[in-house]
């Protein structure tokens, strides 16, 4: 579904992507591991076309490199950013209803279905967005690019400063995405979730991936672990 | 003393709304694209001189109507254009480029109409006295003015509170690219912005090119202050935009009415000597004469207690 090869990408001068080859089938959940300050948000962000990359992206067969974000996530790449960039001053619906696209037909993901995951969210539905906890603000960004129809899903570190029960409900959410046919690329510090939920991982280190393979590969890799991930 | 308060207020409150009319358009551009556009007061210039040329052919209401949209379309190719590449350069070449702009449209209209003041007239199905209080006769078309803005100030509210472009550009204003990544075209919607934005100034331009005096100055009469409103308000906030305008209007109207000083308050200077020769002349000194500098002092208040404005919440 999506082909990474060759990616390179800029701030300024720093070379942060030097090379990325990666990829995420149909219905399938990868995970991208590493330290901070290796590029793996940055990776995200050249595939939604901010920083412009260099280099082969392809998603259902479609280069998309150098086009604009607005115009790649129409093509059905959802993005959900580490600082969640939800509209403090608009009401939960209405960020909710900043997720459907102009144009858009039936989606695999409606407002009565957040409602029903997240009733927490519902009786709040009026209320600004800006005044949700962090959790909720996290369940109300990923639902909001939900409500797009993406058919690949792209989240940054959505547990990050969250409570270890919110941790649990985040986890069960991506499964349930994952149900929908909906693939997803995770950017994730904890190794526990992204562990349990992926079904293939990539390993970064310095603008490159270090490291391909399955849950159990990486398990099993201790040199891999000491190296790129183990602080 | 009723009579000069009651037509203050209804002065200030007009001058408030036109500034209100072009800060209103300023604000929303600066909190979505991070651009002060230094030449948003020229287009409230080039709309009063359209507005004065298109009534000399097809008459007034066609120059209400008309002149803003051309504005609106100019406006659009500046940005399209213009700005959006000069926007990759990074927001001092973007002053230069809209300070450069003010220049480029001030010469033309100088070429087009002359440095001196256009015959630009009251229309004549407007031009009567709309009520009499005491002796002080009011004009109707005044009162025609403050109409079209508070008309026109709801309208934007409607827009930008019922309809989905009005929901977009409201997203825009905290988190731009996430609206983007979201999959609406965002520099489209820029485009209209700033059409939308520089029409309203241009509206402003066409109801006080009549009152004022349609010149080739004017922009830079009004630039100043508008900029001062923008800054008390806070950058970014259209409440603040609102509040500010009509704050300066009053405060600018009220100031010219309330002709007194401090003599006139408290007497004859109680100092006496040397002193009292020194500060005599600050202690004769009118409301009236100080009323220009009264917004730039606000401003430099303002920056200096709350440097975010009245109510500005953006802290870029």
């Amino acid at each position: 579904m999506l082909n990474v090869r060759d990616l390179h990408a800029y701030y300024g001068k720093s070379h942060i992507l030097q090379g990325v080859n990666m990829s995420v089938g149909a219905n399938e959940i990868v995970s991208i591991l590493g330290r901070n300050g290796v590029g793996r948000s940055t990776t995200l962000k050249a595939i939604m076309g901010n920083p412009v990359p260099r280099g082969d992206v392809e998603f259902k067969q479609q280069k998309i490199a150098g086009r604009k974000p607005h115009e790649i996530a129409r093509l059905g790449i959802g993005y959900v950013p580490e600082e969640r960039a939800i509209f403090p001053m608009l009401t939960v619906e209405q960020n909710l209803l900043l997720g459907i696209k102009s144009g858009q037909k039936e989606a695999r993901w409606s407002i009565e279905e957040t409602w029903k995951l997240f009733p927490q969210l519902r009786e709040r539905a009026n209320a600004p967005g800006g005044a949700l906890s962090g959790g909720e603000q996290q369940m109300l960004t990923i639902c909001r690019t939900l409500m797009g129809n993406p058919d690949l899903i792209m989240i940054d570190e959505p547990t990050e400063g969250l409570a270890p029960q919110m941790v649990e409900r985040i986890g069960d959410l991506l499964q349930e995405v994952a149900r929908r046919g909906i693939s997803i690329l995770l950017v994730e510090q904890r190794l526990a979730i992204a562990m349990r939920i992926s079904h293939r991982l990539y390993v970064m280190g310095h603008g490159q991936m270090v490291f391909e393979g399955t849950p159990d590969d990486l398990t099993a890799n201790q040199d891999i672990r000491r190296e790129w991930l183990e602080v | 003393m009723f009579e000069i308060l009651f037509i203050s207020t209804i002065n200030g409150v007009l001058y408030g709304m036109l500034l209100f009319l072009m800060a209103s358009g300023l604000t929303v551009i600066f909190s979505m694209m991070g651009v002060l556009n230094l030449a948003h007061a020229s287009f409230y210039m080039l709309g009063a001189f359209f507005g004065f040329e298109i009534t000399l052919h097809m008459g007034f209401w066609a120059g209400l109507v008309f002149a803003p949209l051309i504005v609106a379309g100019i406006g659009m190719v500046v940005e399209r254009y213009g700005l959006r590449h000069v926007h990759r350069h990074g927001h001092v070449a973007e002053l230069l480029f809209t300070f450069g702009l003010t220049f480029v449209i001030q010469e033309v209209v100088e070429m087009v109409w002359g440095k001196l003041p256009v015959d630009y007239r009251v229309p004549a199905s407007l031009d009567f006295s709309a009520f009499t209080v005491f002796a002080t006769t009011y004009p109707a078309f005044k009162i025609f003015a403050l109409l079209v803005s508070v008309v026109i100030f709801l309208a934007l509210l409607m827009v930008i509170r019922r309809t989905r472009i009005g929901l977009i550009v409201q997203a825009a204003l905290s988190h731009p690219d996430m609206v983007g990544m979201l999959g609406h075209n965002v520099d489209r919607v820029f485009m209209l912005v700033f059409g939308v934005g520089v029409a309203l100034a241009a509206v402003a331009g066409v109801i006080a090119g009549p009152v004022l005096v349609t010149q080739s100055n004017m922009a830079g009469l009004l630039g100043p202050i508008l900029f001062v409103v923008v800054v008390v308000g806070g950058l970014g906030s259209l409440g603040g935009a609102f509040v500010a305008s009509l704050l300066i209007g009053l405060v600018q109207t009220y100031a010219v009415a309330f002709n007194i000083s401090l003599a006139d308050v408290f007497g004859s200077s109680p100092l006496s000597g040397d002193v009292a020769f020194y500060l005599d002349d600050l202690w004769n000194v009118t409301v009236a004469q100080v009323a220009p500098i009264l917004p730039y002092l606000l401003l430099v208040l303002i920056l200096i207690f709350r440097p975010r404005g009245l109510m500005g919440t953006n802290n870029r």
